[in-house]
């Protein structure tokens, strides 16, 4: 009985200890966006980029999210402009100059241009950044980026083991020259990447080889930064803290004093984040909610073009899917406008082709539309009237709400328009991308996001044995235009050559078409300069923040 | 005694080994890498991911490999989260999870035996079938929409607690455990509810409880010492798997609240195939499992005379 007794009081006491403890500090709880106004009376932007990012290593990062905070520490020969993504400023770069074709580039470093740790940014920074990138050891996920430098790919898969016959020299402290394979008009797009990013040689070294992997130097008080912030801590899956770097050569441009970068991966959380007050911009909102914030907060509301496709990949080696006929009455018998206006609502476009529009001077191509009636005669052409002894094959996707609804209206539009019957099977997120890997798939959900200002980031991958093909579709027409755009220095006259490629890969279609991004989030209106971009590749030392919130109606 | 718990946690080295040899081997015939991603690497880059971090040896040598680390308590590095190592990772998140469990565990033991008996003294009454029907609805509503449930009324309406986080959130009245605590808390005082009320059910029947009426014992006497001792043998029972269950996070809870714990690190290691921390943290669970059963077995001797010989 005692120890009955004794056992409850104890737990009691824990309960009423812990809430006490946890009972707290604040003085004013009547207003919820205290934290809103003192963040913006601080200047502190509260963001969410979605998931936790795996590393804030430049050079071994992939996603999207790590691309965010990455490029707020860390600036590239050049940097993203205000409101135009096709347009530059300089970054560690205060000029530059190319010859006629686009092959090579000198770029000139600042003198004032300094690392996080005080030493000069110099040009064999950058040098030893890009051998860090192509040593084969390190496993740089995105090595593939810098094989435009000459000699590049011959030293990363070892047949020259001389970095010195790589297109990339340090003329001197501060001269960089870069010597590529072809003409390349859009490098000050490519350099914004983070495969092209520079890292401090010392930060490294000190933890490492250069091609030791995972090592410390990303934590707090080990990064070294040369952007506008550096880190102040980082909290996995919480928060990650950034303030004003006093020794960035334009640290006097620089408007906010911090970021707070938060993960949280559920939309829901988000959102009800963004609503108590928690957040200035969220990373997405959730389908569901779009009519909603549309109806009652427009002015919370961001949807921005972005620059990304929806597609099917289809399996060519497949009986039926083999015939471009087939593939192309697949395409015209999908009603892209109902997708669009019903499904996802977030003001997406129907892709009437492949690259998005949105990219600088290259327009996108208008080739597909609604066209049921010549869908059908297609089919009967290719000896499927009505979809008669059409083979049963399955449109297989992610776990994911959207992908689902998607892949309904679509498995319904090819029955009622063209009498196929397909089926639809959703997979975990790894065993989905085996799946498309191994090509063990009829028609496999896919989706690209562009990574710089040129089409060659859509079109490049459709080349034979390309490892993000996947379709086994190959045209050794389409390749050779490929080929001739990496050689042709006027950027019309190469934009030319690559609508052509563009026509070939439509007409032939080893995809079926869907929908253009856009990217639309809840931002609050406090937050200034916030323009649209399309690839969403903000410069966070123009962003600024009004010292009082509205609050939200 | 002490014999018997000598013995009972040597027996943890053969069960962590047991469960650490099936799930080293389950990972390995589950499809998908963890390198794989919508962008393809080079099938060269895989290659090198895959000799660095030892992936391309036999299945037997990583497992031997495996293995002697682990005996030098070393869980490898993680492949998601790459400037940290498997320990560093349970390090920082097991804590957080540990905080919460632990009020829940409160939480739900008060509740919980209260409602069970106040349901089993007032039996087939209204305080019988209120308690009961409240907990049955414990029961039914997943956390899922319980928590936010709980985030809307305290942290939108009443402003009390903060919706998402746990660092640097000071400017509301609550600590950012105490909602997700509430949320798991309320889901295990429905089942200690009604295990309280089954356990307390049955003794208060006894012919030792008919005796004590009949010399005139206080009711509340005959509740409080004669009843509980034994009726709260099933609830005890429960206790050492719930309060393992509890302090190791739940995934679903720590995702509505966006709490670091360690509960979302062991389902997302799954997700991203990060091998050794998915080792790392069955490996922390089960031995958690096994303590905390030897724990309530040894509550259980302690309050059950018949047990103990």
């Amino acid at each position: 009985m005692k120890t009955v007794i004794s056992l409850i009081g104890a737990l009691s006491l824990v309960a009423v200890l812990f809430c006490l403890t946890a009972t707290g500090t604040a003085s004013d709880t009547s207003s919820y966006s205290l934290t809103l106004r003192e963040a913006n009376r601080n200047k502190i932007l509260l963001i969410t980029v979605g998931s936790e990012p795996r590393t804030l290593d430049p050079q071994a990062a992939q996603g999207v999210t790590e691309h965010h905070i990455i490029m707020v520490m860390i600036e590239g020969l050049v940097a993203p402009s205000i409101d135009d993504q096709a347009k530059v400023v300089p970054g560690m770069a205060d000029r530059w100059e190319h010859n006629d074709d686009y092959s090579v580039w000198t770029f000139h470093i600042g003198g004032d241009r300094k690392w996080s740790n005080g030493d000069p940014v110099t040009a064999e920074d950058f040098v030893f950044s890009y051998k860090r990138m192509l040593t084969a050891s390190f496993g740089a996920q995105y090595a593939e980026n810098l094989f435009i430098l000459k000699g590049a790919e011959d030293y990363y898969n070892g047949r020259n083991r001389n970095f010195d016959d790589v297109g990339v020299k340090a003329i001197d402290d501060h001269s960089l020259r870069i010597e590529l394979v072809g003409p390349t008009p859009y490098l000050l797009s490519l350099v914004q990447h983070d495969s092209w990013l520079p890292v401090s040689p010392k930060a490294i070294l000190k933890f490492g080889n250069i091609d030791t992997r995972d090592t410390k130097w990303t934590r707090p008080g080990n990064y070294v930064a040369n952007g506008p912030f550096i880190m102040k801590s980082w909290r996995p899956n919480d928060v990650i803290e950034v303030v004003r770097n006093p020794l960035y050569w334009d640290a006097a441009n620089v408007k906010l004093n911090g970021i707070n970068f938060y993960s949280i991966e559920n939309l829901n959380t988000q959102d009800r984040a963004f609503q108590a007050g928690q957040l200035h911009k969220t990373d997405q909102i959730s389908l569901d909610k779009v009519p909603y914030y549309r109806r009652m907060h427009p002015e919370l509301v961001r949807i921005d073009p972005y620059e990304g496709a929806y597609f099917y990949r289809i399996n060519t080696s497949r009986k039926a899917l083999n015939d471009p006929r087939v593939r192309l009455a697949l395409n015209l018998a999908i009603d892209r406008d109902a997708i669009v206006k019903n499904i996802l609502r977030e003001d997406q476009k129907p892709a009437t082709g492949f690259t998005p529009p949105g990219m600088g001077d290259y327009k996108p191509l208008n080739k597909l539309a609604y066209e049921p009636e010549r869908a059908r005669q297609l089919l009967a052409e290719a000896g499927y009237p009505k979809g008669k002894g059409f083979p049963k094959f399955t449109i297989h996707f992610n776990t994911l709400e959207s992908h689902r609804a998607i892949a309904e209206a679509i498995q319904q539009m090819w029955k009622e328009e063209l009498g196929i019957d397909v089926t639809l099977e959703n997979q975990e997120w790894k065993v989905y991308l085996d799946t498309q890997n191994s090509m063990n798939y009829d028609l496999s959900r896919s989706a690209w996001i562009g990574d710089f200002m040129d089409p060659v980031t859509f079109l490049s991958m459709w080349t034979t044995g390309n490892g993000n093909n996947n379709t086994h579709w190959s045209s050794p027409k389409y390749d050779a235009l490929i080929e001739q755009a990496a050689r042709t220095g006027g950027p019309k006259a190469r934009f030319e050559v690559l609508h052509q490629a563009e026509e070939i890969f439509l007409s032939e279609l080893p995809v079926v078409l869907v929908y253009w991004y856009t990217n639309a989030y809840l931002l609050q209106p406090s937050v200034q300069n916030w323009d649209p971009l399309v690839l969403g590749n903000h410069n966070y030392k123009y962003i600024d923040l009004k010292s009082e919130p509205e609050p939200i109606k | 005694m002490i014999k018997v718990i000598a013995g009972r946690l040597l027996q943890l080295i053969p069960v962590l080994w047991i469960i650490l040899t099936l799930t080293f081997f389950m990972t390995k015939v589950v499809p998908g890498g963890p390198f794989s991603a919508e962008r393809q690497a080079t099938p060269e880059v895989i290659a090198q991911l895959n000799a660095y971090y030892g992936l391309d040896k036999p299945v037997w040598q990583q497992y031997l490999g495996y293995l002697s680390k682990v005996m030098r308590f070393d869980f490898g590095p993680s492949y998601t989260y790459q400037s940290e190592s498997v320990t560093e990772v349970i390090g920082r998140a097991f804590p957080i999870s540990l905080q919460i469990g632990i009020l829940a565990f409160c939480i739900a033991l008060l509740v919980g035996v209260t409602a069970g008996v106040v349901a089993a003294v007032n039996k087939n009454k209204l305080w019988d079938y209120l308690p009961m029907s409240i907990s049955m609805l414990g029961i039914c509503l997943p956390t899922f929409v319980l928590g936010p449930i709980l985030a809307l009324i305290f942290g939108l309406v009443l402003k009390l607690a903060p919706v998402s986080g746990w660092y640097g959130l000071n400017y509301v009245p609550l600590h950012p455990m105490v909602m997700p605590a509430i949320t798991l808390g309320l889901f295990y005082a429905a089942y200690i509810a009604r295990l309280t009320r089954g356990g307390m059910l049955e003794i208060l029947n006894q012919d030792f409880i008919r005796t004590a009426r009949a010399k005139g014992v206080p009711e509340h006497i005959i509740i409080l010492k004669h009843a509980m001792r034994g009726g709260m043998l099933p609830v005890v029972a429960f206790l050492g798997p719930a309060l393992a269950g509890l302090i190791s996070g739940s995934f679903v809870v720590e995702k509505v609240f966006n709490v670091p714990g360690l509960g979302q690190e062991f389902i997302k290691s799954v997700f991203n195939r990060d091998y050794p921390l998915i080792l790392g943290t069955v490996v922390f669970f089960g031995a958690l499992i096994v303590i905390f059963n030897l724990v309530s077995d040894v509550v259980q001797v302690l309050l059950d005379p018949r047990s103990r010989k």
